[in-house]
C-alpha cells in the first residue's frame, strides 16, 4: 500500500471528529425538529428543570430541551472550555460573579430583541438582580430564574435544650452574639452558630449592616478595610473568639450546612436555597425554623439570583431565546415554586414556593428581606477576588491577625485584580 | 504506515502543545486570542510567592510518593512467593487504581476528618491526639501523599510483578546451591535484575506525582479550606489561573514551566540510571 491511500482515510476520520465536536445536531432552519441543551449545576433542582423543559416542549413540539447537569466547580471549567471550543450548552445558568468575562468575551446571546418582541415586562423581576447582570453595554443577556436573600436558619430543639428564647424579628448584633454564646455547649459538642469564611451568606451581609461596602461606588477600588466594613468582619471574628462556632478547620472538614443538619450548630446564616434540603431531611424538619438576620447599624442582606442565559455560538439562536424567556417566565417560575427547590424570581410566585413546604411557617422572612436587600458586590472579575478571601482573611477568623491588618491586605489584593481587569 | 498515528498525535498533542506555548507569551484575559506580552507571564510567575510554595508542595508530595516504590518492591516480592491465590492479591491491590480518584478522595476525606474521622478514632484508642489532617497545611500535603501511594501501589505491583516473573528461576536454584539465603538472593539477584522495572516505575511515578491535581482538589473540598493556601500543587495553581481567574496566558506559562521541570527531572533520572540499572 502506498502512503496516500492510508493518509486519506485518516484525514476523513480526523475531519469527522472535528466536525463532530462542533455540530450541535440538526439545522438552524425553523420548522424541523430541534434539540437544544440546557446546562445547570444543582442536583436538587434537576427534577424541576426537567419539568420546565417538558412543559416547553409541550408548547413547542418541534423543540426538545436536553438537561446537562454537572457538579458545581466542574460546571464552570466545562463551560469555559465549551464556550471557547464551540461546544457550550445552548442555554445555561449564570451567576452574577461569573458573567463578566463571558459578556466581555462575546460568548453570550443578546436576547433584548426577543424580550421586546414578546413584550416581557421586566418589572416582574427584582430590580437588584437585573442590575447585577447589567454590563452597561446596552445588551440583555438573560432573565432572572430565582432570587436569594439571607436569614438565620435555627434549630428549635437546641434552643429549647439551652432554655434560650427563639430569635425576635428585631434582634440586634448584640442579641445574636449573646444567643450564640448561650447555645454553645462544649460538653455536648454543640455550638451556637456556624461562623465560616463565607461572603454571600456571611460577612458581606454584616458589612452592609454596619453601613460599610465591599467595593467603592465607582467600582474601581475595594473599601473592605473601611472602619464600617471592619466592624462587619468583626461580627464574625467575635463569634470565633467567643468559641461560639466551630473553628475554620472544623468547618473545612465538615461544611457548616452539614453541621447544621447534624444538629451540631444551632444557628446557620444562609439563603432560601437550603429550604428544600432541610425540609426533605425528616430527622431535622420539625426542629427547623428561620429568623431574619440581626440588625447592625441598619438592616441589610445581600441578594443575588441565577439567570438563564444563552450561548452566542448556538446553532439555534431563535429557539434558544424562546426557551430562555419561557424558563424565566411565569409558568416555569410556578413549576420551580411548587417543587420548593428555590425561590423563583418572577413576581407573584413566592406564595406557591412557601406552600410547597407548609411545615416551614416563616419562609416569608426571605421575601420580606427583599425590601432591605442590597445587590451582591460583583465588580470586575469577581470570581477571582472573591476566591482570594481565604488567603487573606483566614488569619483574622483564627485570631492570628487583627481584622484591620487582614482587611487592609485583602483590600490591596482586590484593588490589584480590579485594576488588571479594568 | 505510521501516518494515521502521526495525524492523531499532531491533532491531539502537538497542536494543543503549540497553542499552549504560544498562549504563554500572551495576555489572554477572557475569550479570544489576547495580545502578545513577551515574557511577562513568566516574569510574574517567577516572582509569585504562590508559585514557589506550590512548587515546594509538589516536590514534597513527589518525594513521599516515591517512597511507595520500595514498598511496592517488597509487596511484589512477597506476592511472588505466594503459590496460590496470587491473582486475588493483585486484584485487591489494583482496586484503588480502577476506582475514580473522586471517590477515593471522598472516602479519605471521611477517614481523615478531624472530628469524626476513623484515623483520629483509632489514634484516640492508643491515646494519641488527633489532627485536622486535610484542613491543616502542616499535614495536608503528607495526607495527600499517603493516599497517592495507596492509589499508585496497584500499577507499580503489576509492572514489578511482571519484572519478577522474567527473572530465571535457575538463578535462585544455583545460588541456593552456593549457600545464599533468601535475603542475599533478594539483594544479589532480585534487585539488580528488577532494576529496569524499578527505573520505569520511578519515571512514571515521578511524572504523575508532579502532575497531581484531582485527588488534591477533592480532598481539599472547598476553596475556603484552611489548608488550601499552604498545600496547593502546581497543577492546582494552573487550575486556579485558568478556570477561576480566567488568566489563560498565565496558566499556559505555568503549564510550560511544569513541562520543563518534568523534562529536567526525567533527564536527570536517565543520566543516573547508568549508575544503578542493570541491563544484561
Amino acid at each position: 500500500m502506498n502512503r496516500k491511500s492510508l493518509l486519506s482515510p485518516a484525514i476523513v476520520v480526523v475531519a469527522a471528529l472535528l466536525a463532530g465536536c462542533s455540530s450541535g445536531g440538526g439545522t438552524s432552519n425553523s420548522g424541523g425538529p430541534v434539540t437544544i441543551t440546557y446546562g445547570i449545576w444543582a442536583g436538587t433542582q434537576t427534577p424541576a428543570m426537567q419539568e420546565i423543559a417538558d412543559a416547553f416542549t409541550k408548547e413547542n413540539p418541534n423543540i426538545t430541551v436536553k438537561i446537562q447537569e454537572r457538579p458545581y466547580p466542574e460546571f464552570w471549567s466545562t463551560l469555559q472550555t465549551g464556550a471557547a471550543g464551540g461546544t457550550a450548552p445552548d442555554a445555561f445558568w449564570m451567576l452574577a460573579q461569573q458573567i463578566r468575562p463571558y459578556a466581555v468575551g462575546g460568548q453570550l446571546l443578546d436576547i433584548s430583541d426577543a424580550v421586546k418582541n414578546q413584550n416581557v415586562d421586566l418589572a416582574n423581576y427584582p430590580r437588584a438582580v437585573l442590575d447585577l447582570y447589567d454590563q452597561g453595554d446596552g445588551k440583555l443577556y438573560g432573565l432572572p430564574k430565582d432570587v436569594d436573600t439571607n436569614a438565620v436558619w435555627y434549630n428549635k430543639a437546641l434552643f429549647d435544650k439551652a432554655g434560650v428564647a427563639y430569635p425576635a424579628a428585631n434582634w440586634t448584633w448584640a442579641d445574636f452574639r449573646e444567643t450564640a454564646k448561650k447555645l454553645t455547649d462544649p460538653a455536648a459538642g454543640t455550638w451556637g452558630v456556624a461562623a465560616p469564611l463565607d461572603y454571600q451568606s456571611g460577612y458581606y451581609n454584616s458589612i452592609f449592616q454596619a453601613g460599610g461596602q465591599v467595593i467603592s461606588d465607582d467600582g474601581k477600588t475595594s473599601v473592605i478595610d473601611s472602619p464600617e466594613a471592619q466592624a462587619g468582619i468583626k461580627f464574625w471574628t467575635d463569634l470565633q473568639a467567643d468559641k461560639s462556632s466551630p473553628t475554620l478547620q472544623q468547618l473545612s472538614d465538615t461544611e457548616a450546612e452539614t453541621m447544621f443538619e447534624q444538629g451540631k450548630v444551632a444557628m446557620y446564616v444562609s439563603g432560601a436555597y437550603w429550604a428544600l434540603k432541610l425540609y426533605q431531611n425528616k430527622t431535622i424538619q420539625a426542629k427547623v425554623d428561620v429568623a431574619p438576620l440581626p440588625t447592625g447599624v441598619k438592616k441589610a442582606t445581600v441578594t443575588s439570583g441565577i439567570e438563564n442565559v444563552g450561548y452566542a455560538g448556538t446553532k439555534h439562536p431563535e429557539e434558544t431565546k424562546k426557551f430562555l424567556l419561557f424558563a424565566s417566565g411565569e409558568q416555569a417560575a410556578n413549576i420551580q415554586a411548587k417543587s420548593g427547590a428555590v425561590l423563583p424570581a418572577y413576581k407573584g410566585t413566592e406564595k406557591a414556593w412557601m406552600n410547597a413546604m407548609p411545615e416551614f411557617k416563616n419562609l416569608q422572612t426571605f421575601i420580606d428581606a427583599l425590601a432591605y436587600s442590597v445587590p451582591l458586590p460583583v465588580q470586575g472579575n469577581a470570581a477571582e477576588w472573591q476566591g482570594l478571601q481565604a488567603k487573606y482573611l483566614t488569619a483574622a477568623w483564627d485570631g492570628k491577625a487583627s481584622v484591620a491588618d487582614a482587611a487592609a491586605q485583602y483590600a490591596d489584593a482586590i484593588d490589584k485584580v480590579l485594576a488588571e481587569n479594568g | 504506515m505510521i501516518a494515521p498515528a502521526f495525524i492523531g498525535l499532531a491533532a491531539l498533542y502537538l497542536w494543543p502543545f503549540l497553542a499552549t506555548f504560544i498562549k504563554s507569551f500572551r495576555r489572554v484575559p477572557v475569550f479570544g486570542p489576547g495580545e502578545f506580552n513577551g515574557v511577562d507571564n513568566y516574569e510574574k510567575l517567577l516572582s509569585d510567592a504562590d508559585f514557589w510554595s506550590a512548587l515546594g508542595n509538589s516536590a514534597r508530595y513527589t518525594a513521599i510518593v516515591l517512597l511507595g516504590i520500595p514498598l511496592a518492591i517488597v509487596f511484589a516480592a512477597l506476592i511472588q512467593q505466594v503459590s496460590r491465590g496470587r491473582a486475588i492479591y493483585r486484584v485487591l491491590f489494583f482496586l484503588p487504581v480502577v476506582t475514580l480518584p473522586v471517590a477515593v478522595g471522598m472516602v479519605w476525606r471521611f477517614i481523615l476528618n478531624g472530628d469524626f474521622g476513623l484515623l483520629n478514632y483509632v489514634l484516640s484508642l492508643v491515646g494519641l491526639p488527633g489532627e485536622y489532617w486535610v484542613a491543616d497545611d502542616r499535614f495536608a500535603v503528607y495526607a495527600f501523599a499517603v493516599v497517592g501511594i495507596w492509589m499508585g501501589l496497584g500499577v507499580n505491583l503489576i509492572i514489578l510483578g511482571a519484572g519478577l516473573q522474567n527473572i530465571p528461576t535457575e538463578l535462585y536454584e544455583a545460588s541456593s546451591l552456593d549457600g545464599a539465603n533468601r535475603v542475599r538472593q533478594f539483594f544479589s539477584i532480585t534487585l539488580p535484575l528488577l532494576s529496569p522495572s524499578i527505573f520505569f516505575v520511578t519515571i512514571l511515578t515521578t511524572i504523575s506525582a508532579l502532575q497531581m491535581f484531582d485527588l488534591v482538589f477533592i480532598m481539599l473540598g472547598s476553596i475556603n479550606n484552611t489548608a488550601l493556601s499552604g498545600s496547593k500543587t502546581i497543577v492546582y495553581l494552573f487550575y486556579e489561573a485558568a478556570f477561576v481567574q480566567f488568566k489563560q496566558g498565565y496558566a499556559a506559562a505555568i503549564a510550560i514551566v511544569l513541562l520543563v521541570i518534568i523534562m529536567i527531572v526525567t533527564a536527570i533520572q536517565f543520566r543516573l540510571q547508568k549508575k544503578w540499572v542493570v541491563y544484561d
